[in-house]
């Protein structure tokens, strides 16, 4: 049964949430960090990052500290966010309460993407619930110690949702990432030692807390502990976020979990991370498993769990023309090969996909996606190019009957 | 023409101090007083930059840069529906490109137009989190999934009344 009041405090103290927090500040907050580093919690938000190792990047002897919660959610094919914001605003609190303690922050700061009315809605209700409970404020849940939270809302810009930008457009800049080092974890926000994790990521803390590392790691695999939230959409019978066990097999999730492919129709292609991450044909989808290391030993990345489902009647072309429009227009435009590589690649991806492409062109296009990587201040260009790089590697044949010198080309020896 | 001084009343500018103090720089004050500006007047004219401004200690320049970069501010005068239709990836594996050309014929506009009275604006935008719940659009505040022609339909029947 789907409880219509699942994010009022009431429901989720009924469910049991704010007992980890308890638990956890009444702990020494180093003792916090090392469940979480024993628990092997990676990020949720994309590149996997173990998050307890992350928080012992912070310099011992330090003034403030502040934790950013990564709630921008840009990433097309990815919506689970949306969901805990929006079903169990309480659970990602908790886990704040959490995460403050550990890292000893007194006032973490939320960066909700712009469009998120409902969720932005939800968190806010939420908090204000938190301080009136007594669980945010001065003395949060009777530590003695001040965990304050600030709710801030984007207003439009996928890259916000990239922690150096995320940072920027806190502080009132525009949103365009910074160089790295230094790292966050040394000069991050207003100058000082920042830890940012993704909404996610945070959720798990209190079961981790509850539990302990060892229950945690019963679930999942060695590397890539605990449970997944998989956002699933596209040609599917049963799109939605399914929270599956890291390891179980990509097949089960989409023909048993989401219902299989819409309409009985075979399966061409699925993005598993994120449009950011390389395309897998549907030989690859249904060998892969659900973790950081099966994706990636495919040559593809778990990212942030979007799972895009393309069946047999989709035009492969057609579907990086749409992801390369995505790039082209979310460039911050710091660097030059970024802003004008991708603009370029989604002119050509668009004059192929319009049958008006050549075989230079194509060449062009693969030779662009080299030029973009590692030539940049953040990794969008990375997020640029793969998508470019494996859609037309693994389904270069399609590519090649767009082509409008085809005739000539194909007659070539 | 001249129109007058935008300026927050005095409840705002309550909340505007209330949340100054939750920032340890006026500047960072900047995304959520032009949010509480476009609410307030409904659009973020020159003046209103101008006010934010003022209110965040910075320089209309930069508060303009700032308007300019993020996509959600309005910097024309209030549409009384802005119709945006996701145009990404998984919208359109599930036909967001039909709504998008319904809405067109409809309105009697391309996407990025206006209609001549001011009353709605129809643009396409990137991935709005509705993966799951595609085509989806989002107008004003309102998240609008799983549409169909008929739901499109319906629900314009009702707003051009
Ligand atoms: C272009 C770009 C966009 C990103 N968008 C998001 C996002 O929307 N949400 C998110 O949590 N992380 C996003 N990330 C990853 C963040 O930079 C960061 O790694 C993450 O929030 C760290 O949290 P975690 O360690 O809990 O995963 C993005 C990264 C890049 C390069
Ligand atoms: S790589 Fe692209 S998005 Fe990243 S900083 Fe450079 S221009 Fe901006």
């Amino acid at each position: 049964m789907v409880n219509p009041d699942s994010h009022a405090l009431v429901s989720a103290r009924a469910a049991g949430a704010y007992r980890a927090s308890a638990k956890a500040l009444a702990e020494e907050p180093e003792e916090i960090v090392r469940l979480v580093k024993d628990s092997g919690l990676r990020g949720r938000g994309g590149a996997g990052f173990p998050t307890g190792l992350k928080w012992t990047f912070l310099p011992k002897n330090r003034d403030a500290t502040y934790l950013c919660v990564n709630a921008d959610e840009s990433e097309p094919g990815t919506f689970k966010d949306r969901l805990i914001l929006e079903k169990d605003p309480h659970l990602l609190i908790e886990g704040i309460v959490i995460a403050c303690h550990a890292i000893r922050c007194a006032h973490a700061y939320l960066y909700i993407r712009g469009e998120f009315c409902l969720p932005y809605e939800r968190i806010r209700a939420a908090a204000a619930e938190a301080y009136a409970a007594g669980l945010l404020g001065p003395n949060a849940g009777g530590s003695g110690q001040p965990i304050d939270l600030t709710i801030h809302r984007g207003a439009g810009a996928y890259i916000c949702g990239e922690e150096t930008a995320l940072l920027n457009s806190i502080e009132g800049k525009k949103g365009q990432p910074r160089m790295k080092p230094p790292f966050p974890t040394n000069v991050g926000l207003f100058g000082k030692p920042t830890v940012i994790n993704n909404v996610e990521t945070l959720a798990n803390l209190p079961f981790i807390v509850e539990n302990g590392p060892d229950a945690y790691r019963a679930i999942g695999t060695e590397k890539s502990p605990g449970t997944r939230l998989m956002s699933v959409s596209g040609h599917i019978e049963k799109p939605g976020v399914y929270e599956v066990a890291h390891g179980v097999p990509m097949r089960g999730l989409i023909e048993d979990l989401a219902g299989g492919v819409r309409g009985g129709r075979k399966l061409k292609a699925l993005i598993p991370g994120g449009s950011s991450t390389p395309v897998l044909t549907a030989e690859e989808a249904y060998a892969v498993n659900v973790d950081f290391e099966s994706v990636q030993a495919t040559g593809s990345m778990l990212g942030s769990g979007g799972c895009i489902v393309m069946d047999e009647t989709t035009d492969m072309v057609w579907a990086l023309d749409k992801l390369a429009h995505f790039y082209a227009h979310e460039s911050c435009g710091q660097c030059t090969p970024c802003r004008e590589g991708s603009g370029w690649i989604a002119e050509i991806v668009q004059k192929i996909a319009a049958g008006n492409g050549t075989r230079k062109d194509l060449e062009k296009l693969e030779s662009l996606a080299a030029q973009i990587v590692g030539n940049t201040i953040c990794v969008f260009s990375d997020a640029l190019a793969m998508p470019v790089v494996s859609h037309v590697t693994k389904f270069r044949a399609e590519f090649e009957a767009h082509l409008a010198d085809r005739a000539s080309s194909s007659a070539a020896p | 023409m001249k129109t007058e001084k935008p300026r927050w009343s005095a409840a705002r500018a309550e909340e505007i101090e209330a949340l100054r103090r939750r920032y340890p720089t006026d500047h960072a004050l900047l995304l959520p007083v032009l949010w509480m500006a476009q609410r307030d007047f409904g659009w973020i004219s020159h003046e209103v930059m101008e006010l934010a401004a003022e209110t965040c200690r910075t320089s209309p320049a930069h508060v303009y840069s700032l308007a300019t970069f993020y996509t959600m501010f309005e910097l024309e005068k209030p549409i009384r529906y802005h119709i945006q239709v996701c145009n990404n990836l998984s919208c359109s594996l599930t036909g967001s490109e039909g709504i998008l050309a319904h809405l067109e014929k409809r309105l009697g506009i391309r996407a990025g137009e206006a209609t001549a009275d001011g009353r709605f604006r129809l643009t396409a935008v990137e991935c709005l989190a509705s993966c799951g719940t595609g085509p989806a659009m989002q107008v004003n505040d309102a998240y609008y999934e799983n549409l169909t022609l008929e739901t499109v339909d319906a629900l314009l029947e009702e707003w051009m009344k």
